[in-house]
């Protein structure tokens, strides 16, 4: 088996734009914000970017086919840029080709950028598309809350919990976002609620509430990365280096085949084993400090708990109500508002998990810093739906760790 | 002997409330009131005279060798289709050979029974067994009598030549007169009536009576030994007086389910004989009659079998499958008379390819999933590498209809976000119980029947419509579980 890439590949620089309804700002607007504080912060000249790889979820929507769209916005020196689609991971998958190059040797630096323009459908919730001709005919043209409902249904029955029970702990997952996002200046949505509140909002697709669900909006993210020699001598110090990067993609067993439940994502736990694997965590509960994980969903965060390996099986929900999960607990999810507050501005919102645990490493979170200092921070972007998705996992940590 | 040798029925599970649709057109229409009464049959949003046509085909043909049925015979006057053939389309869905005849019947309300009378003959001729299906989603004007007293539903009746047979065909009489009572044009939406005392008494009194009268002379059966006379003719007292003036006797003839389906236009004589045939006792005489520029007799003799040939739910049984609905503007919408702000969800297009719908069309319409020869196992759709997660075997699946299988809920929500005409979408994963599972829509269903493990039996449902082209594109819908015991362990056979 591979060895993995754990401690080959350094991040030099990371920048987010202000995510929310950005009526003002267009796929470009919003890529030049994001890489403007990433190059500042990488401290090198656009020159010195050897590859780029742009990842957009619905390319339809807003910037349109190819890698151009990256390469015009930023003036790039005609560089190779590759455009990258993968559902909702598609802002991570953008990092692993950036990462990947510059681990094979291909690149000395390499950029990853993901950009997501949504709010230009007219409408609230992700736009209506075709998933292919072929499924077309033969799936169901469901929106992204009622394919991830499916979960809560299957869990209850799995796991024999009630509905309300269940409902009081996806309630907890929301107010939690809530209240730490209220305290990221960048996050789209930063108001607190409360649990009655999340509990009486209308119903999206049953059991879904309204605050069961994350926004939509426009942003941009975006990452430099490096060998950890050249960041050295670049000046870089204290160095945010990969420890794992895994992605494992469903093959229509879940759909079609036998054995699947609905109640968990296959994909998470196998890229979760292997990412563990790969960064040399053994007890992620223990070691992980940090997660961003893709809360889409409330049920998504709470069931990803199980898949991550973090809460044993069918024991989220008393974690989630425990507060395990709670900024101040023993292990944060979304310390930084999540999907949940910043919207899911898809091609964005991987990158958007990582450059808060580069944040959070470094301790440059402001008031939302995890006092206790982070060692490894884990990422979890996931695309598609329960029945047939991309899962994506990356852990990152200072060097050494 | 030449006879029926299975029927069967369909009706949607929504009835309509008449005294909802006359209060609503109280202010307008005050005369509407004296037709306020029971209810009739609703076809859902997705459902067509096709669909309801598939479905009372799969109740006639319950437990049977399709490969049987030689000629597939569609009769309607509300085809979805002008130029495809809709019985093609019924065929498909019934995952019948490609080596079937098929036809489309229209033009008249006296389609069905002419349909029926040419299956009979035809079998007689030795074209083997015809599945002679007739449907009707009855179309009609807002605040008309039509929108009343019409109601959507279809039968399907097996002819043929047998030993033995449900009901013997002793003979058949027709005459054609374009006796105008109403009329429907190329490209008009509604039908355009005329006076209903001149239809009522220069139509039906005149018509009917002498060519009923011509049929029993014909086979040689006195009127007065008649035991059933189905006619549907919707207007009050009409099937009492023109029995009486054949000379059959007032007692036998049969109530024309105005109160609790409606009259299904071409469609109503065929589902008055499948009903009949539920309980017909050995012997008995059945004159059924179909009226529309001019008028069809057939005469029957039930025989032992009679019941024998209601192999599913029959007619009394999915009257029986009833859900009142009060609310007319939904019958409405459902109907496209009211063009409601369905929000920009709506505006998705839904062009179909035609191509891939060709390819695909055992999945898409037969609902034809694949068997690994090797494995045994079941998936749907079929694809060129197994999905069995230990044997990726190649090549090896072969055809595995799925659409009679009982299957149960894996998981499932309430979509109120994504667009339906019937909001919320009911849908979630359903695993057949013989293996194979997808995610598919749920019909006919309120929020208690949705539940993880109820079980499930799939229907032909309109999936979507495209209407920037005009094209129906038709799917499988999972609806709970309908069958009684018998007949699920007839359809497992």
């Amino acid at each position: 088996m591979a060895s993995g890439i754990k401690d080959r590949v350094a991040i030099l620089g990371m920048g987010c734009a202000k995510f929310g309804e950005r009526w003002d700002a267009d796929a470009e607007t919003l890529m030049v914000e994001a890489f403007q504080e990433c190059i500042a912060d990488a401290g090198i000249d656009v020159s010195e970017i050897g590859a780029a790889w742009l990842g957009v979820g619905f390319d339809a929507q807003n910037i349109g086919p190819s890698g151009i769209p990256l390469a015009m916005a930023l003036r790039l020196p005609n560089i190779a840029v590759t455009k990258v689609e993968n559902y909702c991971a598609s802002g991570t998958e953008s990092f692993r080709g950036a990462v990947y190059a510059v681990a094979s040797g291909a690149c000395d630096i390499a950029l990853a950028m993901g950009v997501e323009k949504l709010k230009d459908t007219g409408y609230g919730g992700l736009p209506v598309r075709t998933r292919g001709t072929a499924y077309d005919m033969v799936n169901v043209t469901g929106s992204a809350p009622g394919f991830f409902a499916q979960l809560a249904s299957a869990y209850r029955a799995k796991h024999g919990v009630a509905p309300e029970e269940l409902k009081r702990a996806m309630a907890h997952v929301s107010v939690k976002s809530h209240a730490n996002g209220a305290k990221n200046p960048k996050a789209h949505l930063r108001k607190a609620i409360t649990e009655e509140q999340a509990l009486a909002a209308p119903m999206i697709a049953a059991p879904l509430g309204l605050f069961d669900c994350c926004g939509v909006s426009d942003g941009a993210a975006c990452a430099i990365v490096t060998t950890p020699e050249i960041a050295k001598a670049l000046g870089k110090t204290d160095l945010v280096t990969v420890k794992a990067l895994q992605l494992s993609v469903s093959n229509g067993w879940e759909l079609q085949g036998a054995g699947w439940d609905g109640s968990y994502f296959h994909t998470t736990r196998i890229a979760a084993h292997k990412a563990y694997a790969e960064a040399g965590i053994t007890d992620p509960r223990r070691q992980l400090s940090l997660m961003e994980v893709h809360d889409c969903f409330s049920i998504t965060e709470l069931v990803t708990m199980e898949d991550l390996g973090v809460s044993p099986e069918g024991g989220a929900v008393k974690d989630v109500l425990d507060g395990v999960f709670d900024a101040d607990g023993q292990i944060p999810c979304q310390i930084d508002g999540g999907l949940k507050c910043f919207g899911h501005p898809i091609g964005a919102s991987g990158l958007r998990m990582i450059y808060e645990n580069y944040l959070q490493l470094l301790g440059r979170a402001g008031e939302r810093q995890r006092q206790q200092q982070p060692v490894f921070g884990l990422s979890h972007n996931l695309g598609g739906m329960p029945n047939q998705n991309v899962s994506a996992v990356a852990i990152v940590g200072m060097q050494g760790a | 002997m030449i006879g029926i040798i299975a029927c069967g029925a369909y009706v949607p599970r929504l009835r309509l409330q008449r005294q909802a649709v006359a209060d609503a057109h109280a202010w307008f229409a005050p005369g509407l009131r004296g037709l306020a009464r029971g209810e009739r049959a609703m076809a859902g949003w997705d459902e067509d005279a096709v669909t309801l046509a598939v479905e009372a085909a799969r109740d006639c043909l319950t437990g049977l060798d399709r490969a049987r049925v030689g000629r597939l015979v569609l009769a309607s006057t509300s085809h979805p289709y002008l130029d495809r053939q809709n019985a093609g389309i019924a065929k498909e869905a019934l995952n019948l050979p490609d080596a079937v005849a098929t036809l489309d019947v229209g033009g008249s309300q006296r389609a069905g029974t002419s349909a029926l009378i040419d299956a009979l003959q035809a079998a007689r001729g030795g074209a083997g067994e015809v599945l002679c299906v007739a449907a009707e989603k009855r179309r009609a004007q807002p605040a008309s009598e039509l929108e009343l007293v019409g109601g959507d539903a279809a039968a399907a009746l097996l002819v043929g030549e047998a030993d033995e047979v449900g009901a013997e065909f002793l003979g058949a009489h027709s005459v054609s007169i374009d006796f105008v009572d109403h009329f429907r044009a190329e490209g008009s939406e509604f039908d355009y009536g005329w006076e209903a005392r001149w239809v009522r008494d220069e139509g039906y009194a005149k018509i009917a009576p002498a060519a009923i009268k011509a049929a029993l002379a014909k086979v040689g059966v006195a009127p007065a030994d008649v035991d059933a006379f189905l006619m549907g003719a919707p207007m009050r007292g009409v099937n009492e007086a023109v029995a009486k003036a054949a000379g059959i006797p007032a007692g036998v003839v049969r109530e024309p389910l105005a109160q609790v389906l409606g009259e299904a236009g071409t469609a109503q004589p065929l589902i008055l004989l499948a009903q009949a045939l539920e309980t017909a006792k050995a012997g008995e005489i059945l004159v059924v009659v179909g009226f529309g520029q001019g008028c069809d007799v057939l005469v029957l003799r039930a025989r032992a079998s009679a019941a024998g040939a209601m192999r599913g739910l029959g007619v009394s049984g999915w009257l029986a499958r009833r859900k009142p609905e009060p609310n007319y503007i939904k019958y409405l919408c459902f109907n496209g008379h009211l063009d409601i702000e369905r929000g920009m969800r709506a505006e998705f297009d839904q062009k179909a390819a035609l191509t891939a719908l060709y390819r695909s069309r055992k999945a898409v319409m037969a609902l034809v999933g694949g068997r690994c020869t090797k494995t045994g196992t079941v998936q749907f759709p079929k694809s060129p590498i197994s999905v069995n997660q230990n044997d990726r075997a190649i090549g090896t699946q072969e055809d595995y209809p799925l659409a009679d299988r009982l299957a149960r809920i894996l998981t499932h929500t309430a979509d109120s976000l994504t667009f339906s005409p019937d909001p919320p979408c009911y849908y979630g994963a359903i695993e057949f119980e013989e293996g194979g599972r997808m995610t598919v829509e749920f019909g006919d269903v309120d929020a208690d029947d949705v539940v993880v493990g109820a079980p499930v039996r799939m229907m032909f449902r309109i999936k979507a419509v495209d209407d920037n082209r005009g094209f129906t594109k038709y799917f499988w819908k999972a609806v709970p579980d309908y069958l009684p015991a018998a007949a699920a362990a007839m359809a497992a056979q």
